[in-house]
């Protein structure tokens, strides 16, 4: 396993298998695997909210038996006194055997893994990339059906979204064809497009999901943030079209899958959570086995 | 003296850096970090008239030899320049600049939330060996090189 996993898009289907294999173990015999990674200490380096992936990877490194430092909120750290990340992830090195970094601006993991040694976890990095939301989302997606000959959807916020730039680049490494449903403005990005189209990848672009929704194995959601919307009422205008009801899946396959890598916010109607579509909490579970194969895989190596 | 030679005497010892697109030697000199704030003495010719190449710009740098690292940023505006470095006025080192792989502290990059743009002990980096110049940190794509020179 590579000693830094920054991005989902130098991996190859072979590293990404071999993780799923290894997280399949792990849930299926947990306890063999407790205290795997005795005595290892993991840095947590949050710059940006998080519950899930936090938590999963704290869940993780204490189920193989080890534990973690966190630099706690940013208010709280030096980072307040206006320290660089540079200098932070260099002295967080010497305390730990790998730390996982979410950050808010792009390309921050990538910087941070080299001034260190120790192995670095890109845990998001503005609307960059998130691998290892990536790696849940492919074995959730493996455990409910497969990874090749699927119709995958992706629909919301394409452009800002990390986990979408992520699953898009994993999937190119699988022989199954994306879909992308977005409003104009917030489609994928030109120059993940491109990487998408230069690893051979055809890419089906779409405004509206009935268009494609009755051909769907797989429809992965995500939340179009308020943000990225001048004023509130073309945000309400264009979030109330990408929204999940059980009258939008009139004309889904029985069989459709429907994740998010939440959180969540209208997108998924409560509606949705007791039907057998819905995958989303199972999809963040798998997040503690995935989490636990990736760390146990780069702190033995 | 003709108007040739007013226009490109020749310099001692230096670099000439000849066959510039027209148009693009001011470009040049930011590229390669030229501003006149230093010693070297500089001369520009713009739109001189070849009958090669038809219009092209020259740029002449007195008393500096530019290395090779420094000239191959240059194939980035302007692939056909030829350099000539200069010792005792004659011509003692011709060659072609060659695209590198990757260009660092030469162009910003446009995306504001590019980590390359925040207060970090980083240059910008930027690939530039594909047909499309991206952004080694965030991926960012950028056409028109002369748009964001640091």
């Amino acid at each position: 396993m590579r000693e830094c996993l920054i991005t989902t898009k130098g991996l190859s289907r072979e590293e990404i298998v071999e993780v799923l294999d290894h997280a399949e173990e792990i849930e299926k015999n947990p306890t063999a695997h407790y205290g795997s990674q005795s005595g290892k200490i993991i840095g947590l380096l949050f710059y940006e909210p998080s519950t899930r992936t936090r938590m999963s990877f704290e869940a993780a490194i204490k189920r193989l038996g080890g534990d973690s430092i966190s630099m706690g909120p940013v208010e709280n750290s030096s980072v307040a006194k206006g320290e660089t990340l540079a200098d932070t992830v260099r002295v967080v090195a010497g305390y730990v055997d790998a730390i996982v970094l979410r950050h808010p601006k792009e390309g921050a993991a990538k910087m941070a893994s080299g001034f260190i040694d120790v192995p670095l976890i890109n845990a998001g990095d503005g609307a960059g990339q998130h691998p290892t939301q990536t790696l849940l989302d492919l074995y959730t997606i493996r455990k409910s059906a497969k990874l090749d000959g699927l119709n995958i959807g992706v629909m919301g916020d394409l452009k800002y979204g990390r986990t979408v730039h992520s699953l898009a680049h994993a999937i190119t490494k699988f022989d199954s064809q994306l879909n992308f449903i977005s409003p104009k403005g917030l489609q994928l990005p030109d120059n993940v497009k491109y990487d998408l189209e230069k690893s051979g990848t055809e890419i089906y672009e779409y405004t509206e999901l009935d268009d494609i929704l009755s051909t769907l194995d797989i429809l992965y959601v995500t939340r179009i943030q308020r943000e990225r919307f001048p004023d509130e009422e073309e945000y309400r205008k264009v979030s109330g079209q990408y929204r999940i009801n059980k009258k939008t899946l009139e004309n889904a396959p029985k069989h459709l899958k429907i994740m998010h890598p939440l959180p969540r916010m209208e997108e998924i109607s409560p509606e949705i959570d007791e039907t057998k579509h819905a995958i989303y909490i199972e999809q963040a579970h798998n997040g503690v086995a995935v989490r636990m194969a990736l760390l146990d895989l780069m702190l033995k190596s | 003296m003709t108007d040739k030679e007013l226009h490109i005497s020749k310099i001692e010892n230096g670099t000439v850096i000849d066959h510039i697109k027209a148009g693009q030697c001011l470009n040049v000199l930011a590229l390669l970090g030229i501003d006149g704030s230093d010693e070297e003495s500089v001369s520009v010719v713009m739109n001189f008239s070849s009958s090669t190449v038809g219009s092209k710009d020259i740029v002449k740098i007195q008393n500096r030899e530019l290395n090779q690292d420094e000239l191959d940023v240059l194939s980035l505006i302007s692939p056909n320049v030829t350099i000539n470095i200069i010792s005792n006025y004659e011509v003692s080192l011709k060659h072609r600049v060659q695209r590198p792989e990757y260009v660092v502290g030469v162009l910003n990059c446009p995306n504001r939330n590019c980590i390359t743009n925040a207060k970090e002990p980083i240059e910008s980096k930027f690939n530039v060996k594909d047909e499309v110049i991206s952004c080694e940190y965030c991926g960012t794509h950028i056409e028109d090189v002369t748009q964001h020179l640091s």
